[in-house]
């Protein structure tokens, strides 16, 4: 019979199924970093218990650490201490880490495909809601909680229910200008933000297949916005050159025969999916958030929504709030938004393409006199390495922008990297909640194309009229 | 972990969509390495004014009526957003062992039966009733019974709600995952074995 992706993932990894009881689902990897673990570390302690694989487990430093020269020590003392707690127990329990300090450190979602150590067909977890992330690889890939990274830990084993599967079809050509994070925008304005609730959704179609990896990335990233469990893409001939080379993958087998195998993964034609929902590519504009939700999005050429029109009380008591703690008005051409922070990077759009686009709009022009902060941070010290080879940052400095060490950074706010209250932020990042990139923050979802054209304007512009220079 | 049986308890309303979890806790809270000491801090953007001290009197959960409340009651899509378990430890530090909205994002979910937390979905329109009920009432309490899945109004009418079968027996003995999970330790290690020739044969 026909399978799709997630059926072949879930039927090769599923361990046991006690009667009545969850089935036990074989995990091949293991993330970990310095805010979801300690807990867990500190429950294997109490019980006497070991990590059952410490190989098959990867921790770096992300959330917590400065963008700016790591020489100095960390400011806040708790981030020192839970920074150093971390480190701590990946010695005690035998686990490889990329710390602060190392060439390979940056964000996990970033630094996991980057070093191969991510692979089709595998699954994956991460205390992490971002874990989503590597589905673009083939791989199965979702975050959880602490309890549930301990049990991980201790098992190599996680108690999980069956998802039901969503195809999510995007057919024909992204508009010039027009990229994944606005597809992907564009799916959860569409969906909605529950909208993939108890679904694996595995992307397909024409659009799907033109994105490069980082794209893919990006969409599998914002998967969990629209409530997914994971997001998925079959694996192909732009999968395989994108691993070919990469340090961890397995050794002693052919290029060939792991080929096979990874793009056997991939779903067979004619498979079958409990929901189905098609997009039409060429209708996708640009896209900006304008509320506290990555569901309260528009195009560009939009506008904030008229609350009278908005039929639903639900909806229109959730979109009041969100225009109140904006501080915007009902009915607002999104290009009379005004900003005054900009901020690219995070596990969304933190990679090189993406610092390659935002460099494309950059070239020759300079940062908005209105702007009071415009800071770049590439996802990982790899990626800051090539994108200084590629001469990015110079683009981006002459411009007026910050060129930061990699990091989360502004997408949440943990380090020293945060919005005041009253800031209007233009943020490649991938949650525009209130408070998220600091308290009384207010934040706009967009592409890093966008991001930097509205911090070079000093608000929202169509990318698509975009001067290149 | 505590078992959860019966909880008869004050119901607190928090009238919103897509509540988050950087809502729950924010982010400068999840620094600490203990599972513990978070219930201060709950809600803490919405519950403190601009010192981060007082308390804020537009939010709801402030009022006396609610305070020593057990039970939460929202709306759609609640526990949304960052995976972090801090979220349940913040609302059961605070005092809240059972959450009623009309659906809740699936990390979130699954985070509060290792907690000894009942997350209950139901229906928008009795979602409805019962915060009209809980704003009419002061000291407004239910009873949940997970053995016989029900709530009880005050009226004494009940409620019916699902929940999978190996959840509430999870909840009701207090089991530990891990421990049920090793139970069946030959079996993953049979897995392993498959998995190891599999990668032997590859070679
Ligand atoms: S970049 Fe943002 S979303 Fe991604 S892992 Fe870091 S904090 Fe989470």
């Amino acid at each position: 019979m026909a399978k799709n992706i997630y059926e072949k993932i879930w039927d090769a990894h599923v361990v046991h199924e006690p009667a009545g009881e969850d089935p036990i689902v074989y995990i091949d990897r293991q993330y970990v970093h310095e805010v979801t673990s300690a807990q867990a570390f500190e429950g294997l302690r109490l019980a006497g218990r070991k990590v059952r694989h410490p190989e098959m487990t990867f921790a770096t430093m992300d959330h917590n650490i400065p963008t700016t020269d790591r020489t100095k020590p960390i400011q806040d003392p708790m981030s020192k201490q839970q920074v150093e707690t971390l480190k701590a127990n990946c010695a005690e329990f035998g686990i490889a880490c990329f710390d602060m300090f190392h060439p390979l450190n940056g964000i996990v979602h970033v630094i996991g495909p980057e070093l191969g150590l991510t692979q089709p067909g595998m699954t994956i977890v991460c205390g992490d809601s971002h874990t989503s992330t590597h589905g673009a690889l083939g791989a199965l890939a979702f975050g959880i909680g602490t309890s549930e990274v301990e049990h991980v830990l201790a098992t190599q084993t996680l108690l999980q229910k069956k998802s039901k599967t969503m195809e999510i079809r995007v057919n024909g050509v992204l508009p010039v200008g027009v990229t994944a994070k606005d597809l992907i925008l564009a799916v959860i304005g569409k969906i909605g933000t529950a909208g993939g609730t108890g679904y694996v959704i595995e992307y397909t179609g024409e659009a799907i297949r033109a994105l490069s990896m980082e794209g893919r990335m990006t969409v599998c990233n914002m998967t969990i916005e629209a409530g997914a469990r994971a997001g998925v893409i079959s694996p192909d001939a732009r999968t395989l050159a994108y691993l070919k080379g990469r340090p961890h993958l397995p050794q002693g087998v052919s290029w060939d025969a792991l080929s096979a195998q990874w793009m056997a993964w991939a779903s067979d034609s004619g498979c079958r999916y409990d929901v189905m929902v098609e997009l039409e590519a060429r209708d996708v504009e640009p896209q900006v958030t304008w509320g506290t939700s990555p569901g309260m999005v528009t195009g560009v050429c939009g506008k904030t929504p008229v609350l009278a029109e908005l039929k639903d009380d639900n909806a229109r008591l959730a979109a009041e709030k969100a225009l109140q703690y904006m501080g915007l008005e009902e009915g607002m051409p999104i290009t009379l938004i005004g900003i005054n922070k900009m901020f690219v990077g995070s596990c969304t759009n933190g990679r090189i393409e993406d610092l390659r686009e935002a460099a494309k709009a950059a070239k020759g022009y300079t940062v908005n006199a209105a702007m009071d902060q415009a800071i770049i941070v590439p996802g990982s010290q790899q990626v800051k390495k090539q994108a200084e080879a590629e001469g990015l940052d110079k683009i981006f400095t002459a411009a007026g922008f910050e060129w930061r060490e990699a990091g989360c950074s502004m997408c949440l706010a943990m380090n020293e990297d945060r919005l005041q209250p009253g800031d209007r932020c233009a943020s490649t990042s991938n949650r525009n909640f209130e408070g998220r990139q600091g308290k009384g923050g207010r934040t706009h979802l967009v592409s890093p194309a966008m991001a930097v054209a509205a911090a070079i304007c000093g608000h929202f512009v169509d990318i698509r009229t975009w001067e290149f220079k | 972990m505590e078992p959860f049986r019966k909880l008869m308890g004050i119901v607190a309303p928090l009238e919103a969509l897509n509540v988050d979890t950087d809502q729950i806790i924010p982010k400068q809270f999840l620094k600490r390495i203990e599972r513990t000491g978070y219930g201060d801090v709950l809600f803490y953007d919405w519950r403190y004014l601009e010192d981060g001290k007082t308390p804020n009197p537009a939010f709801e959960l402030n009022a006396a009526r609610y305070q020593g409340a057990s039970i939460l009651l929202s709306k759609d899509n609640f526990g949304c957003g960052s995976s972090r378990e801090h979220a349940p430890w913040a609302l059961h530090d605070y005092g809240f062992r059972c959450i009623l909205a009309t659906s809740f994002a699936d990390i979130f979910f699954n985070n509060c039966f290792n907690n000894g937390m009942l997350p209950i979905r139901l229906s928008g329109d009795v979602i409805e009733v019962l915060f009209k009920e809980v704003r009419a009432q002061a000291g407004y309490s239910l009873m949940v019974d997970l053995e016989a899945q029900t709530i009880t109004r005050p009226n004494g009418e009940k409620i019916a709600f699902e929940i999978h079968p190996f959840l509430k027996e999870r909840l009701l003995n207090g089991w530990d995952q891990i421990g049920l999970t090793l139970r069946h330790e030959d079996k993953i290690e049979a897995y392993e074995r498959n998995l190891l020739s599999f990668q032997e044969k590859r070679k």
